[in-house]
């Protein structure tokens, strides 16, 4: 007994770190049960009740039977990678002037990357809204994409800027002297150390845009076209189909697959290398 | 300073041993940094400041304008008065929800970055991945899923109910506190990574000389390991209060007519009611409120960067 | 001296307001090991990454084998540099990281694997071609550092504080390991360094540099006994020097007048020879005598008393304070012929006026 107090005592916050993280898989936990529950009526797609769950396959099987679901999810997809794509190289390209030249407007330029993050997304959305009505340009993709490029900007910005200010300004400056010239220095040398910062970007700039909703919620107008959040906001009075459900668990189980096999290649790789010294 | 260390005040001097810059085989040409910045900076002065002046212009435009017969400028200041008037309850609500969020989130996420970054050993990158596991699904299922598990005949009531802290007509939903569980739960991950980020730099030797010198980790943790992390805490907060404080999602979600914030006010005036200059009011206020508050915050605890 | 000699021009380099280099020419000959020593800040950093090509000259000429290079981009220069923290590629490979600059110049494959392997074992890590640099130890990366360079055949290497980073003794194997490569590969090194030790261990000429400008040039022992400022015969070794006046000149020697004692100094070790100067010993060339009486004949002397003694092995080095207030290192030879003496007892220190010198103060 004695024992199992000073485990406790050793282990508290462990254990307390652990209780936290499950906290913030409840909910995930609850979409993928309710996944397999054929709910009485639409309106009761996000109702947690034991007594009546209804198992089935049903929405598995037929994931993409709501009219307009995987539409809608293309299209987040597209526009995901659309604005990842572009945010990506502007953003990399801004924080290559920052961490690596000192020139005039530099202040003037990180308060104006800052900024973006310290606005609430609703007032980027009612200003956005408010430029598009005022030129009259008609809302849809473009709109959309522009607005999610503008908000992942500055994310891509401190995402790379932080990998870029960890690298050793001597690496340029021996490729350089070892024959290479500045393009060759860049994409052998520089671009490869880099890389895994501007992936981390675009990854998080993918799932800013996927997942956007407030935004993009002022741009879309009364186009039509949706996106998956845009779909699932949109079904609230009709009631949501509960393929969301599938779709939302596949999306994790996807995702987690991935960064869980990234880790193993990294441990693998480090274990090797460990293994050879 | 300057005049103890005459050589440190005309600024480069010792330092040119370890130079910033790139090497004067690139530096030679001074328009290259502008050419990298163009692009990215002209997509955001086009389509963030511009447009947050087109809002500011909108917020004063005569109210008496509509869509149809379209708005005129006017200098018209009462747009604020009026916004103010209408509602002032839903605005300090909203910045008092978003200051409760923020408040737990340091509460719960402090112990969680703690145990990831100083504890966490070989379980420290899977515990990093289930803290950015929430953002794998969509923002608006998640809500959804807690609007399942508060609802009325959900686990969690009926448990309050048998326990009769609820009485038996007692509901979550619709209730401040559901509005607030579910900005926790969304914005806790953004708590908790930058918090994680400045803890692992801190040096753990630190904290063994703190418990010599304090005696007992609570001391020790006050004195030695809260200061040091201090800018976690800090760029933890600002993304946890900025999106709460103009979130509707989780009210509209959630919550009911009494527990509105400001952000399903703006969302309504615009996208339903049309009426511009309103909501344009009630958007600028949101937005120099937060950056007041903001400067205010990082003028009293700051570092230079927070970014 | 042939025709592939390293000359820096009345070189200058401002940063802003301030002047890292002052008006520097220096000739550093082909083949030489050559040692830039000074102080963080004295201007040493600035002239090798100008010569490297990684900084450009504000004013002034630098020419290699007669071509100008002032101007020339670092990777058109046939010179190649050993950084201070390495700098090596950490996502290469060993061989790799040694390969890059023979792959950059479009050497062929079976060349540039037969100079990888015969430089890396030329600096012991020819079992180590495919480890990533991460995995070395910091000696072993400071050799693929320097094999990485060298591999190249540069006119020039050059080091800056390639040592800087090691502990005390690997630093002393690296110092002997680098001039071995040196003589065996026959290539200009210059070496920038703190470390007076390590430049006159190494180096076949050091220039003492202060401020952006030489102090003084020369052989190690040729400076070290003969040094041309108080601030050299501080900054190499230490020195005792003692405030003196110049009273005149006599049968090849200068007399001075140091707070009331009259000492002679060779005039061919005199800097200066009038006014008020420095006369300077070093504490290994100053002995202890029990009184004025026990002085060697043709010594000069000066009384007085012990404050302190501390027995460092080879040595024991004793304070001594003179009549006007400051004190004397001398440091005698733990070679047991002579007692010990005591804090506290009277002493006369003297010393060959063959080897004291006299500096501008």
């Amino acid at each position: 007994m004695r024992g199992f107090w000073r485990w406790i005592a050793e282990k508290w916050v462990l254990l307390l770190g652990f209780v936290l993280l499950a906290y913030l898989f409840v909910p995930i936990a609850v979409v993928m049960l309710l996944s397999f529950n054929q709910p009485a009526s639409r309106n009761t797609t996000y109702v947690l009740d034991l007594s009546t769950f209804d198992f089935t396959w049903h929405n598995w099987t037929d994931i993409c039977g709501a009219a307009g679901l995987c539409d809608s999810l293309m299209r987040s997809i597209y526009v995901g990678l659309s604005a990842t794509l572009i945010a990506t190289i502007l953003g990399t390209l801004i924080s290559f002037a920052l961490v690596r030249y000192r020139f005039w407007g530099r202040g003037s330029t990180n308060t104006l990357i800052f900024l973006p993050m310290a606005t609430p997304e609703i007032v980027m959305g009612t200003s956005l809204l408010t430029l598009f009505l005022g030129l009259q340009i008609p809302m849809g993709f473009l709109t959309i994409l522009i607005a999610h490029v503008m908000f992942c900007i500055s994310f891509v910005v401190v995402t790379v800027k932080a990998r870029l200010a960890g690298l050793d300004p001597r690496l340029q400056e021996a490729a350089m002297d070892l024959y290479a010239t500045p393009w060759q220095a860049f994409r052998l040398v520089i671009l490869p150390l880099v890389l895994p910062g501007i992936v981390a970007a675009a990854l998080l700039a993918f799932s800013l845009s996927f997942d956007d909703f407030i935004i993009t919620n002022f741009v879309t107008g009364t186009s039509d076209y949706t996106t998956f959040p845009m779909f699932i906001w949109g079904s609230n009075l009709r009631g949501i189909p509960p393929q969301v459900n599938a779709i939302a668990t596949a999306m994790f189980l996807i995702s987690f697959a991935f960064v869980i096999a990234g880790q193993l290649r990294t441990r693998r790789r480090s274990a090797r290398r460990a293994a050879t010294s | 300073m300057a005049a103890l260390l005459p050589t440190a005040s005309t600024g480069t001097p010792v330092a040119t041993d370890i130079p910033v810059e790139p090497p004067a085989g690139m530096r030679r040409r001074r328009w290259v940094p502008y050419a990298l910045l163009a692009p990215g900076l002209a997509w955001l002065a086009v389509f963030f400041v511009y447009p947050v002046f087109q809002l500011a212009m909108a917020s004063l435009w005569d109210p008496s304008g509509s869509v149809e017969t379209g708005y005129s400028f006017a200098w018209a200041f009462s747009n604020y008065s009026t916004a103010w008037e209408l509602f002032n309850e839903q605005f300090v609500r909203s910045l008092w929800y978003a200051l409760l969020t923020t408040v737990i989130c340091v509460l719960l996420g402090y112990p969680l970055a703690y145990a990831i970054a100083v504890k966490g050993g070989r379980w420290k990158n899977l515990m990093l991945v289930g803290v950015i596991a929430p953002f794998f699904t969509s923002y608006l299922v998640r809500t959804y899923s807690w609007k399942a598990i508060l609802s009325d005949s959900g686990p969690v009531v009926e448990f309050l109910r048998w326990t009769h802290l609820l009485g038996p007509d007692g509901r979550l939903l619709a209730t401040e506190f559901a509005v607030i569980a579910g900005l926790v739960y969304n914005f806790l991950p953004f708590m908790v990574l930058p918090l994680y980020a400045s803890l692992e730099r801190l040096d753990l030797r630190l904290l063994e000389a703190a418990r010599d010198l304090y005696h007992g980790p609570v001391r020790s943790f006050l004195r030695v390991t809260l200061p040091l992390s201090l800018p976690g805490v800090l760029a933890g907060t600002l993304l946890t209060f900025i999106p709460a404080a103009g979130d509707y999602v989780n009210a509209q979600l959630l919550g009911g007519p009494k527990t509105q914030m400001i952000g399903s006010v703006i969302y309504s005036r615009f996208l339903v009611v049309n009426d511009y200059p309103i909501a344009s009011a009630l958007s600028m206020m949101l937005m120099l409120t937060i950056l007041v508050l903001v400067m205010i915050y990082l003028k009293l605890f700051g570092t230079e960067e927070v970014v | 001296m042939t025709d592939q000699d390293l000359c820096i021009e009345n070189v200058t380099k401002t940063f802003g307001g301030f002047t890292a280099v002052d008006d520097l020419t220096l000739t550093i000959p082909d083949g030489s090991f050559f040692a830039l020593l000074g102080a963080s800040g004295c201007g040493k950093t600035t002239t090798l990454r100008m010569v490297a090509g990684l900084e450009e000259p504000t004013a002034g000429r630098i020419t290699l084998g007669g071509l100008d290079i002032t101007r020339m981009r670092p990777y058109k220069r046939p010179v190649n540099t050993v950084f201070q923290s390495y700098a090596l590629f950490p996502h290469m490979s060993v061989a790799d990281n040694v390969a890059f600059g023979l792959r950059r110049k479009g050497e062929n494959r079976a060349d540039t694997r037969r100079k990888v392997a015969e430089m890396l074992d030329l600096v012991q890590l020819g079992q180590y071609g495919s480890r990533r640099p991460a995995q070395l130890s910091g000696g072993q990366q400071q050799r693929v550092a320097l094999a990485r360079a060298l591999v190249n055949q540069p006119e020039v290497l050059l080091l800056d504080e390639p040592l800087g980073a090691l502990d005390l003794k690997l630093r002393r194997q690296m110092q002997i390991e680098l001039k071995r490569i040196q003589t065996e590969v026959g290539i200009t090194f210059v070496h920038v360094t703190h470390d007076q030790e390590e430049a006159m261990t190494m180096a076949d000429t050091v220039a003492v540099m202060q401020a952006g400008r030489i102090e003084q040039l020369g052989a190690p022992a040729e400076m070290y006994e003969f040094p041309a400022s108080a601030f050299v015969a501080n900054f190499l070794g230490q020195s005792n020097l003692i405030k003196a006046e110049v009273t005149g000149q006599a049968d090849g020697h200068v007399t001075v007048d140091a707070h009331g004692n009259r000492l002679a100094v060779p005039s061919a070790r005199c800097r200066v020879t009038s006014g008020t100067a420095l006369l300077g010993v070093r504490p290994e060339k100053l002995h202890l005598a029990d009184g004025l009486a026990a002085v060697p004949s043709g010594h000069a002397a000066v009384q007085g008393v012990v404050t302190d003694a501390s027995f460092t092995g080879v040595s024991t080095q004793y304070l001594v304070r003179a009549p006007w207030g400051s004190e004397l290192t001398v440091f005698v030879p733990n070679s047991g012929i002579a007692a010990p003496a005591l804090p506290g007892a009277q002493v006369a220190v003297h010393w060959s006026p063959a080897h004291s010198f006299l500096v501008g103060s």
